[in-house]
């Protein structure tokens, strides 16, 4: 259990507390991964099966080295080699993997949703790997685990994300988390990438690149989500690049002294970062890499740790 | 026991570390673990003793050992995990694991398991301030404050100035052991 969360499906029903939970456990998983044996018997027993439906090489590989160090047995699934090609429904592929006694089913799919479908429909514990442009609570909270990290607090800082906010989940997820952990959070994009009503979420929304950054403590660039957009909703990427791309130049004169660049990956080298400024000092692109690894261990050690929260068993908290 | 008694048993056991240290010629290579929680505090404590007597400061680390606990699926919520916060390297090392109360073994028996993977070390020792007996496991201590005998059912507090404690103390409570 996450505080009251059974499941780690949308960081907007998370509280700052539940939050926090995750946060600060992940900072204990971190220090195991610096460790000569990166392996701690914690799940030993214990299945985590990832479901992905979409591509993904960093997530799924970051949950499956996250079970493996707590020492569960990780399961991958993808789709393209599945019976979903023969047609089954989600439903029912999520029920058959469950009857094979998983204690996490870690899911990714291109529907917004699905893992909450999922969730209604089988016992077992559901992490969501992002679906559709709805959640992607893990990424959500790994770019609060790297800001605290390298800010100290998310309490009073100001983080500008850049890009597709109307396709990403990251952009949601990110924002739900750190608004809740004390942080102003500021929207900037083409004005065909920044939804309708952005400002009753609780970012403040700009159009240009320098008034979201200047001042910022940090970054999030996003990667155009192209498989997820139908029309083009920009002219074309060498007109994005120059207007809302960070190259060296932008970096240099309008980021503040200690503002740092996060970016959820994969990079569009030279479309959103230039590769300067993707491999510069401000990036802490692979830190989030291997943090990711701790905050997943942290949310699979929360979820599949213990024993199920009915009866008595509960009461006494450890 | 009380403060008297507390400060006069980690003055005997870093006396008794440190002769069995050199003895053993292991003065120099002598390296820390205090488990969490309890065992933190009487590991700084026992370590300023032991600078004192050996003439160095050996190096200290702490270990939390909720996630090698053989319980997990049975308390209700997943054990809180604490910090682990060891920067020496382990292989060759004297290691002298510190806790407050000796009881089951089972936490002893997954420090070790932790501790090992940090490393190979040369021995490993355990100190305790009270081995209140009620073994579960094949383990003894190494170097002991004393021995509390205790009902089934009582649960022993070391209570200490630097966890919020007014005054250091060892006490027996009724309670569910600990």
């Amino acid at each position: 259990m996450i505080g009251r969360h059974k499941h780690c499906i949308a960081l907007a029903d998370y509280s700052r507390e539940e939050l926090l939970e995750v946060l600060d456990l992940a900072v204990s998983m971190k220090e195991v991964l610096q460790r000569p044996i990166k392996k701690v018997p914690s799940l030993r027993g214990k299945t985590v099966v990832n479901l992905f439906f979409e591509a993904s090489t960093r997530t799924r590989s970051s949950f499956e080295i996250a079970a493996k160090i707590l020492s569960a047995d990780a399961l991958n699934w993808t789709s393209s080699s599945s019976s979903v090609t023969k047609g089954e429904t989600l439903v029912d592929t999520a029920r058959n993997l469950e009857a094979m006694r998983p204690d996490v089913l870690v899911i990714r799919h291109a529907a917004g949703g699905a893992p909450k479908l999922v969730a209604d429909h089988v016992a077992c514990s559901v992490v969501s790997a992002g679906d559709g442009a709805h959640e992607h609570p893990s990424q959500g909270l790994l770019d609060c685990f790297t800001l605290r990290e390298k800010l100290g607090t998310l309490e009073g800082k100001t983080i500008a994300i850049v890009g597709d906010i109307s396709h990403s989940r990251v952009a949601r997820s990110d924002l739900f988390a750190m608004t809740k952990l004390g942080a102003k959070v500021r929207f900037c994009g083409p004005p065909t990438m920044i939804p309708a009503g952005a400002e009753t979420l609780g970012a403040t929304v700009h159009y240009g690149l320098r008034e979201a950054v200047e001042g910022a403590d940090a970054v999030v660039m996003l990667r155009i989500q192209h498989e997820r957009i139908g029309d083009p909703l920009i002219p074309n990427t060498r007109e994005y690049s120059k207007l809302w791309g960070l190259n060296q130049k932008k970096a240099a004169e309008w980021l503040k002294p200690g503002c740092v660049i996060l970016h959820p990956g994969p990079i569009n080298r030279g479309v959103e970062l230039a590769p300067e400024v993707a491999d510069g000092p401000r990036s802490v692109i692979l830190d989030q890499v291997q943090n990711g690894v701790a905050v997943r261990m942290a949310i699979l050690y929360l979820l599949a740790g213990g024993s199920p929260p009915d009866g008595a068993a509960a009461a006494a908290k450890a | 026991m009380n403060a008297q008694d507390i400060r006069a048993a980690v003055r005997r056991l870093a006396r008794d570390v440190a002769e069995r240290a050199k003895a053993a010629g292991a003065g120099r290579d002598l390296a820390i673990v205090g488990i969490r929680r309890g065992g933190v505090f009487l590991a700084q404590r026992l370590r300023a003793e032991l600078a004192r007597e050996l003439g160095a400061e050996p190096p200290l680390g702490t270990m939390d050992i909720a996630l090698y606990r053989d319980d997990v699926d049975q308390k209700g919520a997943a054990p809180v995990v604490g910090p682990t916060d060891i920067r020496f390297p382990v292989q060759g090392k004297t290691i002298l694991l510190v806790d407050d109360v000796l009881y089951t073994g089972r936490t002893v028996r997954a420090a070790l398991d932790e501790l090992v993977d940090f490393g190979r070390p040369r021995r490993v020792w355990l100190a305790v301030l009270v081995d209140r007996g009620g073994r579960e496991l094949p383990i003894a201590a190494d170097f002991s404050g004393g021995r509390i005998e205790v009902k089934e059912g009582e649960d022993v507090q070391v209570r200490l100035v630097e966890g919020g404690a007014a005054e250091d103390a060892v006490v027996v409570k009724p309670g569910r052991g600990t």
